[in-house]
């Protein structure tokens, strides 16, 4: 086997890739956004007092100290984790259907979640189960929930081992109109405090970030990001089409059932904690393929470093902009996205998006 | 050797194919004719490995192609689909290269990007490389599938089978376009042994390119051979109900088909 050279791939770039700029740009970005959201808040903290208190200076108070680093970072970095996952799971759902306006919505993980979280919400208290995981009930709930009404999506599109995309579509909207009559049911049913918070729960906040659910977010988030890049240059040869891809020697059903579960995990792990937060998942991989590259071992890292970025530029705003109280980030992604994604809809039809 | 052997394919419980035998051999090129609805496709996809059969089996190189491994058998036959459904905003070169994701060790100072480029060239999409796929028309995005094909089959130094299938390859190719695929399809056969099936709808061009013609009929095939003696007056008249008329090619050795309307 001399004459071989060793793997040989198709990864190993062997021309200047104007892509690493792009790349390293969003990387500053984030970085920025990453300084500017620790650095703003109720609570003013200095870019000299941040690195007083990096480096562990006796000069700061230990009020900032613990406002830093028990506060401030674990919310920056959820934050970050909670972008990056869900823009990472809109650039793979839209491999999976193949639709560059596909979502994480659409295999039933948000709305499944949220029927998790707001029957925890409101029958918790009546069933007296909620103290079996403490201030985890309702994670638990909408991770249980998310996952379940993904699995039944799976289950239901899948016949003698095929999985079928088109049917995955109906039956995820059959699973979200299921779910909203489930959210409907439970919120007829709550009383006043239940329905602010389960109508609290619904709209995301991050302001619950503490570092254990950061560890557990990341626990979710960091093996399904190596995963989803191992996988680059499969996700690219599924977006030529099912046949395209088998025909090139990747196993189809298998890469689109594990696809759709990683997002399960990870959609149900992030907002488990921080409530719905739309239209990451759809805005920031369609911006990257147009502006950038349409491989994905350009768009997914980029979507991972803009996703975390945008939902941390989000957050920063919903704490500031209303301070000293909080607007919910779902209204302000959503706020953004909304108007986004209607122009994006109009450039397609002028044909220009392209 | 690529071998349907007496396969049946169902599509629900509706029988697509019945009892068909073909076989592709190096070096070799198949016309696969017949009417709409007859089971060209469908055979095409039987002999790629995408359907499975429940009558006997497809054979490649003597082994059943459901059992060879995804990635071997993507090593061994490229398939060239009538439509594509790609909506994504990859530049040309890189629908190209995505052919070569199959090639995991090539021989030492053979790269990717010199494959990319030779198959290009063969399919006539080397000036098309930076722009966008969706911007193309369809013939040039139906080309450009093509190099991509072309791709996966290279580098031709190395010895292995390799088989071509291609679904109505020249549809949307105007006629210059379509000579030259079909042209290069036939040199590659003859000069690095490819085993080519082509499902057509133009008779002249089967009878002009293919060394051999399978006729299928409703599922069955209805006649195989060379272009001349499978193109008939009588058989065609059978198979499709046209009144034709065949002649000899003026600047060819190959039958040529007018039909009489």
């Amino acid at each position: 086997m001399s004459q071989f050279a060793p793997e040989h791939t198709i990864s190993s770039p062997d021309r200047f890739e104007p892509m690493v700029v792009g790349l390293g740009v969003l990387g500053c970005v984030l970085l920025i956004a990453v300084l500017i959201a620790l650095r703003v808040g109720a609570f003013d903290l200095s870019v000299t007092r941040i690195y007083h208190i990096l480096i562990g200076s006796d000069s700061v108070t230990p009020l900032a100290r613990n406002v830093f680093w028990m506060i401030r970072l674990p919310r920056v970095i959820m934050a970050v984790l909670v972008g990056s996952s869900l823009a990472m799971c809109g650039v793979l759902m839209q491999g999976v259907f193949r639709n560059p306006l596909a979502d994480p919505g659409l295999i039933g993980v948000s709305s499944g979640a949220a029927v998790g979280a707001v029957f925890a919400i409101v029958f918790a208290s009546a069933l007296g189960i909620g103290q079996v995981f403490g201030a985890f009930f309702i994670p638990v709930a909408a991770f249980g929930g998310g996952l379940l009404a993904t699995v039944t999506v799976l289950a239901m599109s899948t016949r003698h081992g095929r999985t079928d995309v088109a049917t995955m579509l109906l039956a995820g909207i059959a699973i979200n109109a299921l779910a909203g009559a489930c959210i409907g049911l439970a919120t007829y049913v709550s009383d006043e405090s239940e329905l602010r918070a389960l109508t609290m729960w619904t709209l995301g906040s991050l302001g619950a970030a503490s570092w254990t659910n950061v560890a557990i977010v990341a626990a979710a988030v960091v093996p399904a990001t190596i995963w989803g890049v191992i996988q680059s240059s499969r996700l690219d040869l599924l977006l030529l089409g099912e046949a395209e891809a088998r025909h090139l020697g990747v196993d189809v059903n298998r890469l689109e059932r594990h696809v759709v579960l990683v997002c399960a995990l990870v959609v149900g792990a992030s907002i488990g904690f921080v409530g719905i937060i739309g239209f990451v998942g759809l805005v920031v991989p369609h911006l990257l393929r147009l502006s950038l590259d349409a491989r994905h071992r350009w768009v997914l890292p980029g979507s991972l470093f803009a996703g975390g970025a945008l939902l941390l530029v989000a957050d920063t705003v919903s704490r500031v902009i209303i301070a000293p109280a909080e607007l919910p980030i779902g209204i302000v992604t959503s706020l953004i996205g909304g108007p986004f994604f209607l122009w994006l809809l109009s450039a397609r039809r002028a044909g220009s998006w392209s | 050797m690529l071998f349907a052997n007496n396969i049946t394919v169902s599509r629900g419980r509706k029988v697509v194919l019945e009892r068909v035998e073909m076989t592709v051999e190096p070096g070799r090129v198949v016309a696969l004719l017949g009417p709409n609805g007859a089971g060209k496709s469908t055979l095409l996809g039987a002999l790629a490995g995408d359907h499975p059969t429940s009558r006997g089996v497809v054979e490649l190189g003597g082994v059943p192609v459901s059992q060879i491994e995804l990635r071997e058998l993507a090593r061994s036959r490229a398939v060239l689909l009538q439509k594509s459904t790609l909506v994504f905003p990859f530049t040309v070169r890189d629908v190209v290269r995505m052919g070569g994701s199959v090639h995991t060790n090539l021989p030492r100072g053979c790269r990717i990007d010199d494959l990319v480029r030779e198959a290009m060239e063969l399919a006539g999409v080397t000036h098309l490389g930076r722009r966008r796929y969706q911007q193309l028309s369809g013939g040039e995005q139906q080309r450009v599938q093509f190099a991509r094909v072309l791709v996966q089959l290279m580098p031709w130094g190395i010895e292995r089978p390799r088989y071509l299938l291609l679904d109505e390859p020249t549809a949307s190719l105007d006629i210059a376009h379509a000579i030259e695929l079909l042209g290069t399809a036939r040199r590659l056969a003859t000069e690095h042994g490819v085993g080519v099936a082509i499902v057509l709808h133009d008779l002249n061009m089967a009878a002009r390119w293919a060394d051999e013609v399978v006729l299928l009929d409703a599922g069955a095939v209805a006649a195989r051979g060379t272009p001349r003696e499978v193109l008939t007056s009588s058989l065609l008249e059978r198979v499709y109900g046209v009144n034709a008329l065949i002649m000899e090619h003026p600047c060819a050795d190959a039958p040529l088909i007018v039909a009489r309307a």
